[in-house]
């Protein structure tokens, strides 16, 4: 082997070509889309490229970490997370009327952030300790190690991480086998506490899902987001008005068009057949995590790609949903296009793992 | 140690179960997108269009009113006006403060204003000057625009104020010339599509959908001099003679062009916050009175017509009453026997009354109505009245009597100015025109050529000694006319000591210019005889006139014959 040759294999050893290609056109897709929505804002397409190196090196680092590395990692990064977590309950300092960043003397940190891998690969580990003589009582500790952090979170406010994390938790007792019997019991104490819930939300949370039901009760304020991108999304037709031609986009009618709304966009610029094109991409890399779902050795394994790659559409379902006008306006960034360099981390992160399951030796437990 | 292929399958088919989620959720997506650009698109991009296309109207510049020589008596100067929309305002309450400030209003009132039920246009406040219009736009304030309109001056001021009218906030006509020719002075505003982003910042102009078509200018038929003149001799008059009101018209003799008109009182059309409807008359044109003695010279006309009646033939007028009924008619003065021609110099009731008597009713109504009482003088301005003549047909001998003489019959003073048309125009009547002529109208003749100068004659006598109007003569130039006093109606009858004092005349008699008719409205200073009030306002305003229009003298300018025993008063009722 020429020693380039070895290089190369050294590098791709552990990654999984067929996700990467996958990822890295919809990268390409976001970076374009970027460009016309921050009307061809060269230093932010070139930041959020920087973000897109770093989070694809860092996926290239975990995806060479073995797993059972990883796994000895799952209860210390769970543990680490909580008490940020607290920290931030009681030091936390607030921005724009939530309190979600804790200072730790360098930098700023957003444990939520953490907590979307460390919740997911702490139950799985739990239900991996008890494959063997998983009970009712098992299902139970793990919901409640989902619903601790969950509380925390939740209580910042930050509707949106509470929502992909549950979402990560519910995949995960889903996975591990959670009786159908008990999923329709809780969904209706689910719907039983609504109420509950619906008391303990925050006026502009309720007002958020009061006008998802009528966009035009309040035209002006939370309606706006959802009227606009619509309108936006509507006006593409069946190819889209071309790159960098559509108005809603280039006149400042679209709030956060970089960010969460970045697929109205898309959509305006795109239409119906960008749509189906994005939306076939995205199924294609959702199908290669299944693929490794269902490829993965071990219970831990199986439950953590399971669950990163359910959440991965779960994040698609919930953006898209919100700019169309389906779902409630909750912050949650369209996957690898949004502009913003921590859930690029994170998503790559979460793929890292997949490759990592994916391309290391079907190690058996010991 | 456990085999790795047992745990590779998911519990309970759970991974078909999670395909179809999958594959459902990605399928609902598609088609809400679908539904929205597929179906729904129209829709949608007609809203979308609205939001960001608008179309801004931009004010026309109004037509400039000038005099017949193109001074300019109205022109219309660019302001600004500040408005804003609500729903797109984004500012502090110490922002509004600063615009009220600049503005000239205090906050309270811009809040109240902003706070209205209209989301997208209120005025702030309108016709601001430029140089704080440019403060405003310093401020930077969204949802806070400018308007540019346009605010109307009238260079004259109170001088043409009658005659000119004003408009309103919006450029629109309210009164006089503005009114009656809005649809040629205003113009008609243009659009044009402009894109807009949120802010309502104009990004691009797409396209001017319409040009302001700016309005057509205007030239009346008004000689400022000269109205310059009128308005200065008749306030003089009313004043002097404490008047309640006035009014003089000017015409062209043989064009009948208005070349001046005022009336008093007046207001100030530059300021034009209350003008009371009492100021805002254009009484010659809107107000009838009962024209009085002014009259006789029609009663005269109609009857030399007949052809049995020569300005030489006798009436005697003695003893100074006429019985018809129950009533009496008077002359002021007793004569014994007049001539038709004396009748007109010394004004006699009596004498007049008989030779209305002489002639069939018809005969005079005829001539009354053809020299336009009754009927609109066709001025096209906004309010002018006809004035009343009774049908011949209803009328008792003693309203045919006091008819001659101008009683019971109501007229406005430009009608009676332009029935003067007749004596000054050779038996044609004229119309009258406020507009400047490109050529000269042609008249309709209502009496013979040697009726219209026989009358002529007899009222150049009138200023002549002997006349009752010898203070209307004027140095160099043969003057023509009649004198009117006449008691004012009051409920069903006449007031006792309150008149209507009136001069209609023209000159040069030798071949008539100008015609001006003076009214004073209770002169209430001692004296009220047409001859003594209003006389003297013609003849100053005519020797002007004539001067200004350099008018070659009829006769040697020494013609002035100082006769101040002479009868000056007035014979009427």
């Amino acid at each position: 082997m020429t020693s380039s040759a070895r290089l190369w294999h050294y590098l791709t050893r552990y990654v999984d070509n067929f996700l990467l290609v996958g990822l890295l056109l919809l990268m390409l897709v976001g970076l374009l889309v970027l460009y016309s929505a921050t009307d061809a804002n060269l230093s932010r397409v070139s930041n959020q490229l920087i973000n897109m190196l770093v989070a694809l090196a860092i996926m290239w680092l975990v995806a060479n970490i073995p797993l059972q590395h990883i796994m000895r990692l799952a209860v210390p990064l769970y543990m680490i997370g909580l008490i940020l977590l607290i920290g931030v309950a009681l030091f936390g300092e607030i921005q724009n009327g939530a309190r979600r960043w804790l200072n730790i003397g360098v930098t700023r940190i957003q444990p939520s952030e953490l907590m979307k891998l460390a919740v997911p690969l702490m139950m799985a580990w739990y239900f991996d300790k008890h494959e063997v003589t998983l009970r009712l009582r098992d299902y139970a500790v793990a919901t409640l190690l989902l619903i601790l952090p969950l509380l925390l979170i939740l209580r910042q406010p930050d509707l949106g991480t509470t929502l992909l994390i549950a979402s990560s938790g519910f995949y995960v007792l889903f996975l591990a086998g959670l009786s159908w019997r008990i999923i329709a019991g809780l969904l209706i104490v689910g719907l039983g506490s609504l109420p509950v819930l619906w008391a303990m939300l925050h006026d502009y949370q309720r007002r958020r899902v009061m006008t998802l039901f009528d966009p035009t009760q309040d035209p002006l304020g939370a309606g706006y987001h959802t009227i606009q991108s619509t309108i936006a999304v509507g006006s593409g037709g069946l190819i889209g008005k071309g790159w960098q031609q559509g108005t809603q986009t280039h006149l400042d009618f679209l709030p956060e068009k970089s960010t969460d709304f970045i697929f109205a966009v898309f959509s305006e610029e795109f239409g119906l057949v960008g749509n189906a094109a994005l939306l076939l991409l995205y199924l294609v890399v959702i199908g290669r995590g299944m693929m490794i779902t269902a490829n993965a050795s071990t219970q831990f394994t199986r439950l953590v790609a399971g669950s990163i790659t359910l959440t991965f559409f779960t994040y698609i379902f919930v953006n898209i949903g919100m700019v169309v006008g389906i779902l409630p306006v909750v912050g949650v960034p369209l996957p690898l296009i949004s502009y913003g360099g921590t859930s690029m981390v994170t998503m790559l992160l979460g793929f890292g793992i997949l490759m990592s399951i994916e391309t290391h030796p079907k190690l058996v437990k010991t | 140690m456990r085999n790795s292929s047992k745990s590779g399958i998911l519990p309970g088919g759970r991974s078909r179960v999670l395909a179809a989620v999958i594959l459902l959720g990605l399928i609902g997506l598609a088609g809400r997108a679908a539904y929205l650009q597929g179906m729904h698109k129209g829709f949608l991009q007609q809203k979308g269009e609205s939001r960001y296309s608008r179309v801004v109207e931009i004010s026309a510049h109004r037509g400039m009113i000038t005099d017949r020589h193109g001074e300019p008596l109205a022109i219309s100067t660019p302001v600004e006006s500040v408005w804003a929309s609500p729903k797109d305002m984004e500012i502090t309450t110490s922002q509004i403060k600063k615009l009220a400030e600049i503005i000239g209003m205090n906050s309270a009132e811009i809040q109240k204003k902003i706070e209205g039920p209209r989301r997208d246009f209120v005025y702030l406040k309108r016709h601001l000057p430029p140089e704080i219009a440019a403060r405003v736009v310093e401020l930077n304030m969204p949802g806070v625009f400018l308007r540019r309109e346009f605010r109307r001056y009238y260079p004259a001021g109170e001088l043409t104020a009658h005659m000119l009218g004003f408009t309103d906030m919006d450029d629109n006509g309210q009164e006089g010339v503005e009114l009656a020719w809005q649809n040629d002075l205003a113009g008609k505003p243009g659009s044009r599509r402009v894109i807009r982003d949120r802010k309502k910042r104009i990004v691009e102009d797409i396209e001017s959908i319409r040009v302001p078509r700016p309005g057509r200018d205007m030239a009346l038929s008004i000689d400022s001099k000269i109205q310059h003149l009128a308005y200065r001799e008749l306030k003089q008059a009313v004043e002097a003679s404490k008047s309640k009101a006035g009014g003089i018209v000017v015409l062209d003799a043989q064009t009948g062009e208005v070349l001046a008109l005022a009336n008093l009182p007046v207001y100030n059309p530059n300021n034009r916050g209350n003008i009371k409807s009492e100021r805002a008359r254009n009484r010659a044109l809107t107000d009838v009175f009962e024209p009085g003695s002014t009259l006789k010279p029609f009663t005269v006309a109609a009857a030399l017509e007949t052809g049995q009646i020569s300005p030489d033939t006798i009436f005697q007028t003695a003893p100074g009453t006429l019985t018809i009924g129950k009533a009496t008619i008077r002359d002021s003065h007793r004569e014994g026997p007049l001539t038709v021609s004396q009748v007109i110099q010394k004004s006699s009731n009596v004498g007049s009354a008989k030779i209305a008597l002489s002639l069939p009713s018809k005969t005079l109504w005829e001539i009354l109505s053809q020299s336009g009482f009754g009927v609109s003088t066709g001025s096209g301005f906004p309010g002018e009245v006809t004035g009343r003549l009774k049908p011949h047909k209803t009328w008792r001998p003693i309203e045919q009597a006091t008819m001659s003489y101008g009683h019971g019959i109501s007229v406005s003073l430009i009608q009676l100015a332009r029935a003067y048309t007749l004596f000054a125009a050779e038996g044609e009547l004229k119309p009258v025109s406020l507009l400047k002529l490109d050529a000269p109208a042609t008249g309709e003749r209502v009496i013979s050529r040697a009726t219209a100068l026989a009358v002529s004659r007899m009222l150049e006598m009138v200023v002549r000694p002997g006349g009752t109007a010898t203070r209307a003569q004027i140095s160099g130039y043969r003057v023509a006319g009649k004198t009117g006093t006449a008691h004012k109606v009051e409920g069903n009858g006449y007031a006792k000591d309150r008149y209507i004092s009136t001069f209609v005349g023209y000159a040069p008699a030798s071949s008539p210019r100008l015609i001006i008719a003076v009214m004073l409205d209770e002169p209430s200073a001692g004296q009220y005889f047409g001859g003594v009030v209003a006389a003297p306002v013609f003849s100053k305003v005519m020797d002007g006139a004539l001067r200004i229009m350099s008018v070659p003298h009829d006769v040697p300018s020494n013609n002035i014959v100082s006769f101040p025993a002479a009868r000056e008063l007035g014979g009427d009722v």
